[in-house]
């Protein structure tokens, strides 16, 4: 990836039913670690995450993607009822790799949320933190360039949590550009370098992770951020 | 997802087979279409493993009202017909469906009704009778499915000198089914109805019915034998459909016929003429 | 009515050889039929369930309507077309059990493929986005949906099993209720009805809930298994 943006959005307009959803969103997210999504429900966040991954496709503007592989990790869990190696092999399906490759790449991503030993087992029938330790793991065994994470740790237990946000920050590290979106603000100050915030359907503010949650310029921002807990006591204990 | 791929194939595999493979490997066969009268009474049972026997010539029955047969016939579903309404046999053979017709038996007709006899028609003669459940608005049942049966029954209604059209009311039940649902309803009902001795005689739900009425010359009613006449339907299967009716006709076909019995009661009456 | 109930109980012990001969020949005639409907209807429930495609609509209220298509209605028509004047004529098939093979498959895949519509439509409400965010192509992607849903499938097909073997209209029509050859265990049940022999059409009606039953168990047990190691 040379190019300094991954993902550059043009003023991209949708709307749905006759309801806005994006009015000409502009943004432009940079080509490493972790950039944060933030903004009040229906803000556009999750459409926003579609359109990047081209499941869905804006009424008007221009999205501009660097070049490479995609993975999306949605908000629920979407796994098919068949054993978890079926599963992490499903999303290595679409790419070109050799019997012994995939097998070797799913039993090392199961191996990497330690899950090793239920590789036989029905994945539907894991707990709910297990199920996203699985979704991560396919995301993580696709080895993608540009990773997309609708609130990856909503409802999950603060164990869980560590596992997926360490699993996050080590393919940021290894070269992965990944876009979060997020109302957990503890997540997204331990995660992100950079936060954009949306609210109705525009990025109203765009900034290093610190300067954001610290002193938000815009109006929006901070009715945002103060409404948003645990942000004060965070503020607090750091 | 190799299950589902596995699934898929073995589906397509036992689909595949079922297609390619007949059910049932076949011998050389006939379809012949008759009446439910001649099926129901247990008939064919008797004789066609004989016949069967003697040609190797599997013969399907599909049972039918005789309206219902010739027409099957007509459209060229069967090879013969074997059926009992003579005007209508006549028709079928100057349409030409059929170059000749063959008489092969006779049964007669019952007048059936409920033992307590409410129109009185016991004993009596048919025309009489008829009039008589007309006058009494007693209930009848009638098969109404342009049978053989409903046939003899329409003519039975004109010759007793009764405008049916005219007197028709909720006494007169048009079930427009074969001969054991119309008995069927007739036992539930308590009503009159004309029926061939045969199904009669193999009936077992008969309720409060006993026959009323019998022996009247009017109430013969004789069975007819056709072979599909193969320059209107080239598939009709000339050899083992003539071997068949001359089976019936012969000697043998026709004891065959006359030894079935019900309780010792003979149901059929050979008839064939003798060549 | 209690004597009918106790001959019926004693007809059942004296059930002969014919009698097998008959539910064999419905089992594998509604099998059969059921198989076809299963080849055809998934995929073409599969298919509506997922593409949007003009006339969809139309197919979807045709398929549901169809579901519930009077059997006579169905032998009536195949039979005009398998009689010897029908378009169908030259091929021989009417009165086999091929022909009543063909009737029941013409009323399951409706239903088959109705509710295969249904089972993967909530399948891809769940799963659809994941699966095209995967970049998996629109057959793979309908394949995942049905293997997903395969549990709910095989309701599906014991559904259509059931309108299969306890039809009688269709293969009335089309298969001639010929003893020895096209006669099922619902025609036989009909014939024994109409010649007031109501003890034995209840013990062939037992023997018919019987084999409905024990199909519907070992589907039962297979599943419960399968469900256990995959739910």
């Amino acid at each position: 990836m040379s190019a300094p943006f991954a993902i550059q959005l043009d003023e991209v307009s949708l709307a749905r039913d006759g309801r806005t959803i994006l009015d000409r969103l502009t943004a432009a997210i940079p080509a490493r670690g972790v950039t944060a999504l933030v903004g009040p429900n229906g803000a556009g966040k999750s459409v926003t995450l579609r359109i990047v991954d081209g499941l869905l496709r804006p009424d008007s503007g221009s999205v501009r993607l660097a070049s490479g592989r995609r993975a999306f990790v949605f908000q629920r869990p979407a796994l098919v009822r068949a054993s978890a190696a079926a599963n992490l092999a499903l999303g290595l399906a679409a790419l070109k790799l050799s019997r012994r490759e995939r097998a070797e790449r799913v039993a090392a991503a199961l191996e990497r949320v330690g899950l090793s030993d239920r590789a036989n087992d029905a994945a539907t029938r894991f707990s709910g933190g297990e199920q996203q330790r699985l979704v991560l793991a396919r995301a993580w065994a696709m080895r993608p360039d540009l990773l997309l994470l609708d609130e990856p740790t909503a409802s999950l237990d603060p164990a869980a949590t560590e596992t997926i946000e360490s699993l996050i920050a080590e393919m940021a590290r290894a070269g992965t550009t990944v876009l979060l979106v997020s109302h957990n603000l503890g997540q997204v100050a331990r995660l992100a370098e950079e936060i954009v915030v949306l609210s109705a359907g525009r990025a109203v503010e765009r900034g290093p992770t610190r300067s954001v949650l610290f002193s938000p310029r815009t109006a929006e921002a901070r009715a945002y951020l103060t409404g948003e807990l645990p942000w004060t006591s965070f503020a607090a204990a750091s | 997802m190799d299950l589902l791929r596995r699934s898929f194939l073995t589906l397509s595999l036992l689909a595949a087979l079922g297609a390619a493979s007949p059910l049932r490997a076949e011998p050389a066969s006939i379809v012949v279409a008759s009446t439910t009268s001649t099926e129901q009474s247990g008939l064919f049972k008797h004789i066609l493993p004989l016949f069967q026997k003697k040609t190797g010539i599997e013969v399907k029955v599909v049972a039918l009202g005789t309206g219902q047969a010739l027409d099957a016939a007509r459209r060229g579903d069967a090879d013969v017909v074997l059926v009992h309404d003579r005007p209508a046999e006549d028709k079928f053979v100057t349409e030409g469906f059929a170059k000749a017709r063959q008489d092969v038996m006779y049964n007669d007709f019952v007048l059936i009704g409920p033992k307590d006899d409410p129109a009185g028609i016991r004993g009596g003669k048919v025309d009489e009778a008829f009039r008589k459940i007309a006058a009494a608005k007693a209930p009848f049942v009638s098969r109404g499915d342009r049978s053989g049966t409903h046939s003899a029954e329409l003519r039975s209604w004109k010759e007793a000198g009764v405008d049916l059209a005219a007197a028709k009311g909720e006494w007169y039940r048009d079930v427009g089914q074969g001969m054991g649902p119309a008995l069927n309803t007739a036992s539930s009902l308590g009503a009159y109805i004309l029926a061939d001795r045969g199904t009669w005689l193999s009936f077992k739900n008969r309720g409060e019915l006993t026959i009323l009425v019998e022996g009247d010359p009017r109430l013969f009613n004789p069975y007819g034998v056709m072979l599909v006449n193969p320059d209107k339907h080239p598939t009709v299967k000339v050899k083992e459909g003539q071997s068949f009716i001359d089976w019936l006709v012969s000697p043998e076909g026709q004891q065959a016929i006359a030894d079935y019995k019900i309780g010792g009661e003979q149901l059929f009456f050979p008839s064939a003429k003798k060549g | 009515m209690s004597q009918t109930l106790q001959e019926t109980l004693s007809r059942l012990w004296t059930l002969d050889r014919d009698v097998l001969a008959i539910a064999w020949l419905s089992l594998r005639v509604s099998l059969m039929a059921v198989g076809i409907g299963l080849l055809v209807g998934i995929p073409l429930g599969a298919l509506v369930a997922v593409a949007r495609f003009p006339g969809r609509g139309v197919i979807v209220g045709l398929l549901n309507t169809f579901m519930g298509l009077p059997p006579v209605i169905v032998g009536l028509i195949l039979y005009l077309a398998l009689s010897r004047s029908g378009p169908l004529g030259s091929l021989g098939l009417l009165f086999t059990p091929t022909a009543m093979v063909a009737a029941q498959a013409v009323l399951a895949t409706p239903l088959v493929a109705a509710l295969t519509r249904q089972v993967v439509a909530d399948a891809e409400t769940h799963l659809g986005e994941q699966l095209r965010s995967l970049r998996l192509p629109a057959l793979r992607r309908a394949g995942v949906l049905i293997y997903d849903g395969r549990f709910s499938l095989v309701t599906v097909a014991l559904a259509a099993f059931g309108r299969a073997i306890s039809e009688i209209g269709a293969v009335l029509v089309v298969g001639g209720n010929i003893d020895g050859h096209t006669r099922t265990m619902t025609t036989a049940i009909s014939l024994e009805t109409q010649k007031g022999d109501l003890s034995l059409a209840l013990a062939l009606g037992l023997v018919l809930m019987g084999l409905v039953l024990s199909v519907n168990a070992a589907v039962a047990v297979l599943r419960g298994h399968a469900v256990r190691a995959y739910g």
